[in-house]
């Protein structure tokens, strides 16, 4: 399944990329398997996106949880808590 | 309604004039204007650059309208959300809601705003001479709008 990723404000700057459209494997089907799967890029990946951190994750721009189901083509945003207004 | 996210300035009067002057039922027009306050403490110039989720904003801000229109009497509203390089005394977001009476028209407004800073994915780093940062979420944020769950 391939996913379009999007990050955003410090995240963005972080990972050094805003977005990216891996082709992921076939065990990740849900928004926390894919947190996993990025997790495991280690360094700022495993340290930004640890339990506990404060991020959130939008799904064709709406948020979600993290048991939302991913599907073909999905458009997974995520991005540090909104200090806009 | 309108929901705008730009870079330019807005002109105050004339958004709120159109929420009223073709609409003779509204007898009350509540607004909020934000402005970039300057957080420097006058150590050096500092500025405001403001980062968004095109769609995804839009769509956030029509949301919190839509569900504010659920709750009160709305004939009209307008959200318009400033992006880009900013500077201290400039307006940065304009939040304008017409009612009949100013009961709905101001919890409407302060409705808006809250989940406006809680739910629309902007997000704001200050620039100053000594470096920029990103501004941090305040959690005084997250309580105003979870005083309106029902």
């Amino acid at each position: 399944m391939k996913v379009r990723l999007l990050y955003f404000a410090r995240l963005r700057e972080v990972f050094a990329t805003g977005q990216e459209t891996p082709e992921l494997p076939a065990a990740v089907q849900t928004l926390a398997d894919l947190l996993d799967w990025l997790r495991q890029r280690g360094g700022a990946w495993a340290e930004e996106l640890a339990e506990g951190r404060a991020y959130r994750v939008a799904i064709n721009q709406d948020l979600a949880e993290r048991d939302a189901a991913l599907h073909e083509n999905d458009e997974v945003a995520i991005f540090p808590p909104v200090t806009g207004g | 309604m309108k929901i705008a996210v730009q870079t330019e300035a807005f002109d105050l009067a004339a958004e709120v004039g159109a929420l009223y002057q073709a609409n003779p039922k509204v007898g009350a027009v509540a607004s909020f204007l934000g402005l970039v306050r300057d957080i420097n403490e006058g150590q050096g110039v500092s500025t405001m650059s403001l980062e968004h989720y095109p769609g995804m904003t839009e769509k956030a801000l029509i949301q919190i309208v839509a569900e504010a229109r659920q709750r009160w009497e709305v004939l009209d509203a307008t959200v318009i959300h400033r992006v880009g390089t900013l500077q201290p005394t400039e307006p940065i977001v304009l939040v304008a809601v017409a009612s009949s009476h100013r009961g709905d028209a101001f919890a409407a407004c302060e409705f808006i705003m809250d989940f406006l800073k809680t739910r629309a994915p902007f997000w704001k780093k200050e620039v100053t001479p000594a470096g920029e940062h990103w501004v941090d979420a305040r959690e005084s944020d997250d309580r105003a709008a979870a005083r309106w769950s029902r």
